[in-house]
């Protein structure tokens, strides 16, 4: 057991290292593989905190997607003609930004040492949720997403759909309806072909079981979802697939249905077992399954077209 | 130190770089990269109230937990909205720049 003290040391002084790193890096693409380092790195600090779930969550999400989009768009600004003017910061704003910065990290660091004791918890509450509305779920966060807080989850998912509609409104008006751009403009490399060829099918099937096992162990929609979105940027990466037009029914309707069918079943439930986003007591596993499972579909179509942006061919190409 | 704390001053640390970087960098994209960094900071805090309020037969507080997972999703569509703004920008500007001044430097797009 002596040996976990020193790897957490370790860890952190890692963390704190490579986002130096992307701070300080002189070439945006250097500072995005950065970050992508930094975010698996981070997932292991949650593992340490027993939060696998996080852990799960930030690996694909905070990670694995948020790279894929900044190297995206990273291409994108690239293919400018006037790339990144330098404009370098004088030292005097240097010293004064950092003191700002050391001060914000060490009030904050003040304040984590200084936390109550007893520390306030809803833990309690959320046993109540896992053994109460979601009975038979195992797994604590599953519970607590989508019982205790059903209704913050949903309005998660419609954040989700509001920033499809704000970035394909950023979009040309000329280009409504059409496709976005591929996220890879020239020709991928036969390797980048093959990875996709078969990883893709491996992964859908690791996305599912995530989805799946999430009732019981770490996992969940998010977590499944996220990977589903992933094999599908992969295929797009690789131009095995384009990004399909934006005025597609069965992508508009994928989307939506998360949300949708959420919200009819919490109301449903209103009805059905006395208050809102109450599940019938017996079926509940089996309702707050099929719930995600929509979920899934909705975050696994949402999730790459933030990625791919707005369109930009024309409707009638 | 516990591990928890040890995360929580990371967490405090990584708020700091953050804002270092999203202030004094020029690039749209890197200030973004900096305020995503900030974000995971404060979950890193948020993630050792969790650890701390474990209860219940846990070992942490599954409330906090799954609100960091909410936040992580939605920190994401945030910064793909904030890209497709910088992207239009942009190309609408020629310039890969906030600096205003650029933007209404008569010809400016096209000064290098």
């Amino acid at each position: 057991m002596s040996v976990l003290p020193v790897l957490d040391v370790v860890l952190a002084s890692l963390v704190i290292g490579v986002a130096l790193f992307t701070i300080t890096a002189r070439d945006l693409f250097a500072s995005v593989v950065g970050y992508v380092a930094y975010g698996l790195l981070l997932a292991f600090v949650w593992i340490r905190l027993y939060a696998p779930d996080v852990a799960l969550t930030e690996a694909a999400v905070g990670s694995g997607v948020t790279g894929v989009l900044l190297i995206t768009a990273g291409k994108r600004l690239g293919a400018l003609k006037n790339a990144a003017p330098e404009m370098r910061p004088g030292l005097s704003l240097k010293i004064l930004t950092g003191v700002l910065a050391t001060l914000v990290a060490g009030a904050l660091g003040a304040a984590i040492l200084m936390l109550p004791d007893p520390p306030p918890s809803l833990a309690p509450e959320a046993a109540a949720a896992a053994s109460g509305a979601g009975a038979g779920l195992k797994n604590p966060i599953t519970a607590v997403l989508m019982s205790y807080r059903s209704f913050d989850t949903m309005l998660e998912k419609i954040v989700l759909i509001l920033a499809v509609v704000g970035v394909w409104s950023v979009g040309a008006d000329k280009a409504w309806g059409g496709a976005p751009a591929p996220l890879r403009q020239s020709r991928p490399y036969a390797p980048m072909v093959l990875l996709a060829q078969t990883l893709a099918p491996v992964g859908v099937l690791i996305g599912i079981h995530i989805f799946w096992t999430g009732a019981d162990a770490p996992g969940g929609a998010f977590q499944g979802g996220a990977l589903l979105a992933a094999m599908w940027m992969v295929t797009m990466m690789a131009r095995l697939a384009g990004p399909p037009r934006i005025d597609a029914q069965w992508l508009r309707m994928a989307m939506v249905a998360g949300p949708a069918v959420f919200l009819v079943t919490g109301l449903a439930g209103g009805v059905l077992a006395g208050s809102f986003f109450a599940y019938p007591p017996g079926i509940a596993k089996p309702v707050i399954l099929a719930i995600e499972g929509f979920m899934v579909l909705s975050i696994a179509t949402a999730l790459p077209m933030l990625v791919a942006g707005p369109p930009s061919e024309r409707p009638d190409q | 130190m516990t591990p928890s704390v040890l995360a929580g001053l990371t967490g405090a640390a990584l708020v700091g770089l953050g804002l270092y970087g999203l202030i004094l960098h020029p690039h749209p994209l890197r200030k973004l990269l900096a305020f995503n960094l900030i974000g995971s900071g404060v979950f890193l805090v948020f993630g050792i109230v969790a650890r701390r309020g474990a209860a219940a037969g846990f070992r942490f507080d599954p409330v906090p937990q799954a609100m960091v997972i909410t936040g992580i999703v939605v920190a994401f569509a945030a910064s793909a909205i904030a890209v497709a703004l910088i992207l239009r920008l942009s190309m609408q500007s020629r310039n890969v720049t906030l600096d205003a001044e650029v933007w209404t430097r008569p010809n400016g797009g096209d000064a290098t």
